[in-house]
C-alpha cells in the first residue's frame, strides 16, 4: 500500500471564489521522493496542511502511513516530520535548544537518532550556541530539517524548503534529501523552482488547485507536445513582441537569455519562415535551433492548454 | 512528563530572553503599586483657603489662628471685598473661603449666637464637602474652648473610632485594589500573548504536528506564568508592607492560597483570550485595554460598588478582581479567616474552573 494517498480532495477557504484545491488525487510510494511543482498560490501548502492533519478537507479522503487524516490524526502526528513553508522554530532559542526541545517533544533524544541528522547537523554545529533568529536562510533550513527529522519520521513533508535559500545551499539541501531517501524515508517536497523538479523521482505539476500531470520528470518531458525551439539574438528582449505576432506561433516566452517557442503545426516552412519574418521587421543576427524541453517548458505548455 | 518539563523550560527561556516581557512582568507591578500608593490619594492636605475678616476682633483672630494651625489648610490671602472673594475662586486655586461678619466677637459673647459663612468651590463636590466638614469641626472645637462649661443641658458627644485604619490612610484602601488590578492585568496579558505568539510565529503548526497533546500545550503555558506571578505577588506584598505600611493581620498562608486561586483564575482568562485571538497585538489589546477598565471600574477600590445602579452591580459580579478585593481586604486589613470569606472564595473557584474548562475545550487541535 502506498504511504501517502489522496483521493478527490477539495478545499475552499472562502465560500465565493475559486477553491484552493479541486479534486486532487495522487499517491506516493513508500521510500519515494515526490515533488509538488507549481507557482505560489497553486495550493501546495494546503495539500501539506491537509496531509499533516492541520486542516480538514471539504471533500475527499486521504491517508498517511496507513492512517486516515481525520480519524487517526493523533497517530499521524507522531510518525511524520513536517517543515512548514515559513521558518517556524523558536527564534530566541539556540540551535542546540531548539533541537533538544523538539527531540524531547517527540519522546526521543538527540543522541538516539543522531546518525540520521549527523551530516546536516555537523554543518551547523559550529554555531550551536547561536540563536535561531540570527542564522542565515540556508542554516535556518538545515536546522528546521534536523528538527523535522529528529524522531526518524516515516514520512517527511517539506513545504518549499529551498525558497529564499542561496544556490549553493539549495544544491546541498537536495543532496541531503537524496541521502534521506536512501535511509528509506518517504519524502514529499514542494518547490516553485522548476529546475529542482528533475531531482525528484516523480512529480505532480499543480496550478490553481488542480493537478496538471503526474509522472517521472523524464516521462513528463517525453510527453511534451510537438517540438520546442530556442531563439537567440544579440538583442533578444526586442524580439518577443514581433515573434508573437507571427501567424504560426503557438507559444513564445522568455527563458533566460533566450526565447522559447513552439509552432501551432509542424511544417517545413516554419523555422525559416519565422526568421525571414523577423528579418523583415529589422532584427539582425537571429538564430533558431530545436531544443529538448525542460520541466518549466512542460509546465508552461500544460498551463496554456489548460486555459 | 519529560515533554511537559521541557516545554515549561522553553517558556522560561522565552521570558528571560525578552526584555519587554520582563519589563511587564516586574516593572509594571512596582510602578503601579508606587503610583497608586503614593500619588493617587483622596486625602486633602494643605488646601488653599482665604479668610475674610470683617470683624477683626479677638474671637475672629483666635479662630483664624486655629484654622491656620491645622494641616489641612493653608491661608493664602486675607481679602475684604466680596468681589475679591469671587475673583480668587475664579482663579481656581482657592478651595474655600471663611467669612467673619462685622461684630462676630460681640455677637458671640453678648448675643449668644454668632454667624460665620463658609464658601466652598463645589465644582468638586467631594472636596468641598470634606473641607467644610473639617472647618465645622475646628469651629466646634473653638466653641468648646471658649466655653468649656457650656450651659447646654443635655448633649451627645460622639466618640468615633476608625477601625482597621485609624489614621484614615488612603493607601489602605488602594493597595489591595491595585494588587488585584496588577495581578489581573499581568496574568491575562502574558499568557494570552505567549500562546498567540506561537500562532503568529508559525511554531504552533509544528507543535500541533507532534505527539504532544494540545491540552498539555495550554497547561504547559500556564505553569511558568503561575510561578512568575507568584514572584510578582511576593514583590507586591513586600512593597505594600515595607513601603506603604500595609499590615498583614490575617493568616499569610491563607493570603497566599487565595492569591494563587485568583492568579490561576486570571491565567485561565488569558488562555481563553489567546484561543479566540489571532495576533499578539489583538491579544494585548483585549487583555490590557479590555481588562483594565472593567477591573478599575468594577473592583470597588475607586468607585464604591454600593453606589452603582443595579445593572452595573450585577455586571461587577462577573469581574474576578471584585471578589479577590473583598477577600484580600478581609485577610490583610481585618485579619479575618476563611470562615468569613468562604463565599467569595467559592465564587472565584467556580469562575476559575469554568474558565479553565472553556479555554481547554476551545483550544483548537487544528489550524482553523
Amino acid at each position: 500500500m502506498d504511504t501517502v494517498i489522496l483521493q478527490h480532495i477539495s478545499k475552499s477557504y472562502v465560500k465565493e471564489g475559486p477553491p484552493a484545491l479541486q479534486d486532487v488525487s495522487f499517491s506516493v510510494k513508500k521510500g519515494e521522493l515526490f515533488g509538488l511543482i507549481g507557482p505560489d498560490g497553486a495550493g501546495k501548502s494546503t495539500i501539506f496542511r491537509i496531509l499533516t492533519t492541520l486542516l480538514l478537507s471539504d471533500k475527499g479522503s486521504a491517508t498517511v502511513a496507513g492512517y486516515d487524516v481525520v480519524k487517526n490524526y493523533h497517530e499521524i502526528r507522531s510518525c511524520v516530520g513536517y517543515m512548514p513553508g515559513k521558518f517556524s522554530l523558536y527564534q530566541d532559542l539556540t540551535i542546540e535548544e531548539n533541537l533538544h526541545f523538539f527531540a524531547t517533544l517527540f519522546g526521543t533524544t538527540v543522541a538516539a537518532n543522531y546518525a540520521l541528522i549527523k551530516d546536516i547537523y555537523e554543518q551547523i554545529a559550529p554555531f550551536k550556541n547561536r540563536r535561531a533568529g540570527k542564522l542565515s536562510g540556508g542554516m535556518k533550513q538545515k536546522l528546521a530539517l534536523c528538527c523535522a527529522l529528529i524522531h526518524r519520521p516515516e514520512v517527511l513533508f517539506l513545504d518549499e524548503p529551498t525558497t529564499g535559500v542561496d544556490a549553493v545551499s539549495r544544491k546541498e539541501f537536495w543532496e541531503m534529501l537524496q541521502r534521506l531517501k536512501a535511509e528509506g524515508i518517504t519524502i514529499v517536497v514542494s518547490t516553485p523552482y522548476m529546475d529542482e523538479a528533475s531531482l525528484c523521482e516523480r512529480i505532480a505539476l499543480i496550478q490553481n488547485g488542480q493537478i496538471l500531470s503526474i509522472n517521472t520528470p523524464a516521462k513528463i518531458i517525453e510527453a511534451y507536445p510537438g517540438k520546442l525551439y530556442a531563439l537567440t539574438a544579440p538583442k533578444v528582449h526586442l524580439l518577443l513582441k514581433d515573434t508573437r505576432q507571427y501567424a504560426g506561433i503557438s507559444l513564445c516566452y522568455a527563458a533566460g537569455d533566450k526565447l522559447h517557442l513552439s509552432f501551432k503545426e509542424e511544417g517545413k516552412e516554419h523555422p525559416a519562415g519565422l526568421l525571414s519574418w523577423l528579418e523583415s521587421k529589422g532584427h539582425q543576427g537571429v538564430r533558431i535551433e530545436e531544443i529538448t524541453p525542460d520541466i518549466e517548458d512542460c509546465f508552461i505548455a500544460k498551463t496554456s492548454t489548460h486555459e | 512528563m519529560k515533554q511537559f518539563m521541557v516545554f515549561v523550560r522553553k517558556e522560561f527561556y522565552h521570558v528571560f530572553r525578552d526584555r519587554r516581557t520582563l519589563l511587564i512582568l516586574f516593572g509594571l507591578p512596582v510602578m503601579q503599586i508606587l503610583l497608586f500608593g503614593y500619588a493617587l490619594t483622596t486625602e486633602i492636605k494643605n488646601a488653599e483657603i482665604i479668610i475674610v475678616d470683617h470683624a477683626g476682633d479677638v474671637a475672629s483672630q483666635q479662630l483664624t489662628t486655629m484654622i491656620a494651625a491645622s494641616k489641612y489648610f493653608d491661608i493664602s490671602a486675607s481679602v475684604l471685598s466680596d468681589e475679591d472673594i469671587y475673583k480668587s475662586f475664579k482663579k481656581g486655586k482657592v478651595k474655600c473661603a471663611v467669612v467673619f461678619p462685622i461684630g462676630f466677637g460681640n455677637d458671640l459673647l453678648h448675643g449668644q449666637t454668632a454667624q460665620i459663612q463658609l464658601i466652598a468651590d463645589a465644582a468638586d463636590p467631594n472636596t468641598a464637602k470634606t473641607l467644610t466638614n473639617y472647618l465645622t469641626a475646628i469651629i466646634a472645637d473653638y466653641q468648646q474652648q471658649i466655653n468649656p462649661t457650656a450651659a447646654i443641658p443635655m448633649r451627645i458627644e460622639p466618640v468615633t473610632r476608625m477601625l482597621y485604619n485609624p489614621e484614615l490612610n488612603g493607601s489602605m484602601n488602594f493597595v489591595p485594589g491595585v494588587m488585584a488590578l496588577v495581578l489581573m492585568i499581568i496574568c491575562t496579558t502574558l499568557t494570552s500573548v505567549s500562546i498567540v505568539r506561537e500562532k503568529e510565529m508559525g511554531t504552533m503548526e509544528i507543535l500541533l504536528v507532534s505527539p504532544f497533546k494540545p491540552t498539555y500545550v495550554v497547561l504547559a503555558k500556564a505553569v511558568p506564568y503561575l510561578a512568575l506571578s507568584m514572584i510578582d505577588l511576593i514583590i507586591i506584598l513586600l512593597l505594600s508592607v515595607f513601603l506603604l505600611d500595609m499590615p498583614i493581620r490575617g493568616n499569610i498562608i491563607l493570603l497566599f492560597l487565595e492569591s494563587t486561586l485568583f492568579i490561576i483564575c486570571c491565567l485561565s482568562l488569558g488562555l481563553l483570550i489567546s484561543s479566540v485571538t489571532r495576533t499578539q497585538q489583538i491579544a494585548m489589546m483585549v487583555s490590557m485595554m479590555g481588562m483594565m477598565l472593567p477591573t478599575i471600574l468594577f473592583t470597588g477600590f475607586i468607585f464604591p460598588l454600593e453606589n452603582m445602579p443595579l445593572p452595573l452591580q450585577l455586571i461587577s459580579n462577573l469581574v474576578p478582581s471584585r471578589w479577590f478585593y473583598v477577600i484580600i481586604k478581609a485577610v490583610m486589613l481585618k485579619g479575618l479567616g476563611i470562615g468569613v470569606i468562604w463565599k467569595e472564595t467559592l465564587v472565584l473557584a467556580g469562575m476559575t474552573t469554568a474558565l479553565l474548562v472553556i479555554s481547554i475545550k476551545s483550544f483548537k487541535t487544528r489550524l482553523s
